[in-house]
Formats: structure tokens, sequence, C-alpha cells
């Protein structure tokens, strides 16, 4: 399955009409210790960078952003219990949520994984 | 999530070192500071049960010496000076004519001198209005080529007697001057974690060998900022710029117990006329803590609301407690709700929590008081 990433350091798991959205390992690195995650609920229409998620470190709270237009069809209700997978796994386990795509053409824009992991060396 | 670094930052005597160590710098105070190492959980942790080191030489250290120096310092701030025994530091306040809080600060009578410690983003500000205000005969002298380290955590004397032994003779809120491979180190038995602990004036040329000595040992390690931060937030001690400012007075921030009773009595410090007032009648608002429902951390901004949805204060300093593994947060509200217990709403980004007025500190403190065993 394909990944793309955001330069706001999202990632994107795309399965047919379906994606996976996360933040990158470099994000939780640069977050430290992840203390709080909210996620959107099924159901929740989410625009292309666009505010879906909140994640809050000890030190401050970001906003996760849509990497794509779309409909939320789950939130990832692990991290409300255990946020700090995603310092743990943030690739896996430490998803934020799934959603249905409205426009598969809006994934041409992003970075695959190489390109991101090349970039994210110049930071 | 960038962390921009300006050229115009000034470097800190242990820049260098904390790199080595693997800290994350980030701008603070004027300088390059380390944020943290390993992670700010992890450090806080760390320091509660072993021995956390500091770099806080962004602080200004002043030496206050001439003639009648405690006299003339009184006339800036509530400390009875006069009578402040020698090698004890003292917690007292700068104020502006209306009671407003400059800075608060660490003064100790060293002999003829005072050891006055300022905080590091008002540290200039600070020595301009004690020179303005100070009579000619009083020097304020800034001791720029000093470090300041704290060694802090319920094992910070056990590693720092293996350093400099004596140290551990100390009791809390004492001094005393120590040498260390022939430098002078100036070593109080005092802190800001609410834990047992020690903060070391060191000159800055020595400070990296120092640093290093007491990290060699298996209990230390270095901690940053931002453990710093969550650290004194549990132990309940106010942080300037944020908790206090121009717009608090020492009674609105609950710390009156730094204006003794003959201070009370005779006034003559600036704001006397207000903060005699506030002691008899009350303050306007207190600053008290906050526990907080749920899991997110509430911040510095959010607002204070009452059961009809009136903003009643502000929050002031407010996250996430590693050690008790919950949001809590400090602020200041209108008096009449300042009890403990009671039950307000706070508010963060159009975003509603229940919080109650809670007793401070939320982690006790672990001092080490003589005789207290």
């Amino acid at each position: 399955m394909p990944v793309y990433f955001t330069r706001e350091h999202e990632w994107i798991r795309v399965d047919g009409e379906t994606a996976t959205v996360g933040i990158s390992d470099h994000a939780q690195e640069q977050l430290g210790d992840i203390v709080f995650a909210e996620v959107p609920e099924a159901g929740r229409r989410v625009a292309k960078g666009q505010e879906a998620a909140v994640v809050e470190s000890v030190k401050a709270a970001s906003d996760v952003y849509a990497p794509v237009s779309g409909e939320v069809i789950e939130g990832n209700n692990a991290l409300g219990d255990d946020p700090s997978l995603i310092n743990s796994d943030p690739e896996g386990q430490g998803w934020f949520f799934k959603l249905k795509l409205d426009n598969p053409g809006e994934l041409d824009g992003l970075m695959d994984e190489a390109a991101y992991r090349d970039w994210v060396k110049t930071l | 999530m960038s962390s921009e670094v300006h050229d115009s930052l000034d470097k800190l005597p242990l820049d260098s070192w904390h790199r080595g160590r693997g800290a994350r710098m980030v701008p603070f105070a004027g300088y390059e500071m380390p944020v943290q190492y390993e992670g700010i959980m992890a450090e806080h942790l760390w320091t509660r049960e072993n021995a956390g080191l500091f770099d806080v030489s962004h602080m200004g250290q002043l030496l206050v010496h001439g003639e009648e120096v405690d006299a003339a310092l009184e006339s800036l701030m509530p400390g009875d000076f006069r009578a402040a025994a020698d090698m004890k530091p003292k917690y007292s306040l700068l104020l502006d004519d209306d009671g407003g809080i400059i800075d608060d600060l660490m003064a100790t009578r060293r002999g003829d001198d005072f050891y006055v410690v300022v905080n590091g983003a008002t540290k200039h500000g600070d020595i301009a209005v004690m020179q303005s205000r100070l009579p000619g005969s009083v020097v304020v002298d800034y001791m720029k080529e000093q470090a300041l380290l704290a060694l802090q955590g319920p094992r910070a004397a056990e590693v720092l007697e293996t350093i400099v032994p004596g140290v551990g003779e100390l009791g809390f809120m004492q001094g005393a001057s120590f040498r260390w491979e022939g430098q002078p180190l100036w070593i109080s038995r005092s802190g800001y974690t609410g834990e047992d602990g020690f903060e070391i004036s060191v000159p800055a040329i020595a400070a990296a060998a120092l640093a290093d000595a007491i990290c060699a040992h298996e209990l230390a390690r270095p901690i940053g900022l931002g453990a710093r931060d969550s650290l004194r937030l549990e132990a309940g001690l106010p942080l300037y710029g944020h908790d206090l400012n121009l717009d608090t007075t020492p009674v609105m921030a609950g710390l009156t117990f730094a204006i003794n009773k003959r201070r009370r009595a005779e006034g003559g410090f600036p704001g006397a006329m207000r903060i005699l007032a506030e002691l008899q009648n009350g303050p306007p608002q207190k600053r008290v803590g906050f526990d907080v429902d749920g899991r997110q951390p509430v911040r510095e901004g959010a607002l204070v609301l009452d059961g009809e949805g009136n903003e009643v204060g502000k929050i002031t300093s407010g996250g996430f407690s590693p050690s008790l593994q919950r949001p809590i947060a400090m602020g200041y509200v209108a008096s009449h709700l300042a009890e403990l217990g009671t039950p307000l709403t706070l508010e963060q980004r159009g975003k509603l929590f229940d919080a109650r007025v809670a007793p401070m500190p939320f982690v006790p403190h672990r001092y080490h008081r003589k005789g207290a065993a």
C-alpha cells in the first residue's frame, strides 16, 4: 500500500478508496512525550489542510491536519487510553483516523516515503 | 514544529556541553538553552527519584554592596534585610510603585554584601531599576563570569557530597563557600523543584568540568528546562512572566510569607499602601491551583469561568503532571471563588473543562529541614 507524507509531517497510507492517517516518526520525536490525543469521530467530514485531530505533548499542543479531504470512517480510540502509542509506534499502532477519500487526485501533491525521509534529513 | 535559532541569541558557558549530551536547544531568555535531553517525562521522574543537574546560568547573579546595603534593599523590596542572617537565602520581590512585581529573586547576606539571584529574562531590567533607585553609595555588580548550576532531587546530597565534601551539612535555605579543584564555589541548599537540592555558583571557566564531575555519578543526569517547568508547577511555585508580573501583587500571588511583621508594621517599600491594604482587606484575586478533569492539559491563557459562564480568572501555567499522570494548572481567580474545592470551568480554544480549586503544592515538598530528619 502506498504511503505519502505532508510537509506538516502527517502520513497517509492508501488502500483503494480508504486511507489511514497519522503523524510521522520525526513529528513524534519533535513533540516529545505525548500525553493526550483527540481523534475525529466516524462520520465527520475533513477538508485537506484543515485541522482534523489534536495531539499534546508535555510541552505543547499541536493540530494534526487532514492530508486530503474525505469522510472519517474510524478514529483510533486506543489513543485515548494510551497516547504514548504515538511515541512508540507513530507509523503503525499510533495511527489517528481512517477516512474515505473524496478525490484520490489530492494525493498527487504529497511526498512519497523516500522523498519525505530525504527532506526530513535537511530540517 | 521547526525550532528557529536566531543569531542574536547568546550562548551559555555550557552550550557545547549541552549539545555534546544530546540536548535539544531552544531560545529562552535571550539564550539558546537545553529544553530536553532524553525527554521531559523521563527527566522529570529522574529528578523526583534521583538527582537532576540543571544549568540555570541564564539567571542573573548580582552582588549588591555599599553603605547600609540592607536598609537600601528594603526601599526596593518588602523583605526584612536588616535582620537577615548571614548565609541564609531569603525569597523576595522587586516591586514597582503600584505594588506590582518587577521580579522575584533570592537575596543572601554574605558578610557585608548581598548576593542576589534574579530571573534571566528580567535581569537587565532589574539591574537598571536597582541602579536608578538605590542610593549612589550602593553598587550593583553583575557577576557575568559566574555560571549557575542546580542539583535537585532526593539523592542530590549524596551525589554532591562525593564531589564537594561538607555540603550535606547545609540545612534548607542555608549557604556556604566551598572550594573544588582550586575554584571557589558558593552553594546553597535551595532550588525550584520542591525537592531537596543545591544551587551552585561556579566560575564559568570551571562549569563544564564541574558538570562532568557531577554527571559522572550514576545517580545524576542533566535535566532540561522542560522538566524544570513541570517540576516547579507540581511544586506550586510561581514562574515570573507567567504567574507573576507587573499586574500581580505579592498578596494576590499568595507570597505574603515574604513580608514579615516588622515590614508590615513599618511599610516603606514600593506599593506599600496598596499591599498593606490588600493584606488587611484581602486582594481582588488570588493565585490558586486547579485539578483538571480528563487527560487533556489546560495551559497558560485559558479562561476561568464561573457556573454562569462569566469570566472570573485566567490560567497562568498549566500542563500534564508527569508525577501524577494528570493535568494540573495554576492561575488567578476572583477571591470569593478561591476556596479549596470550588468547582470552576476552564475554557481553552473553545472547549470547556471541569476543574476544582486545589491545594498547592500538587506534589509535596521534600526539603531538607534540619531537625526534621
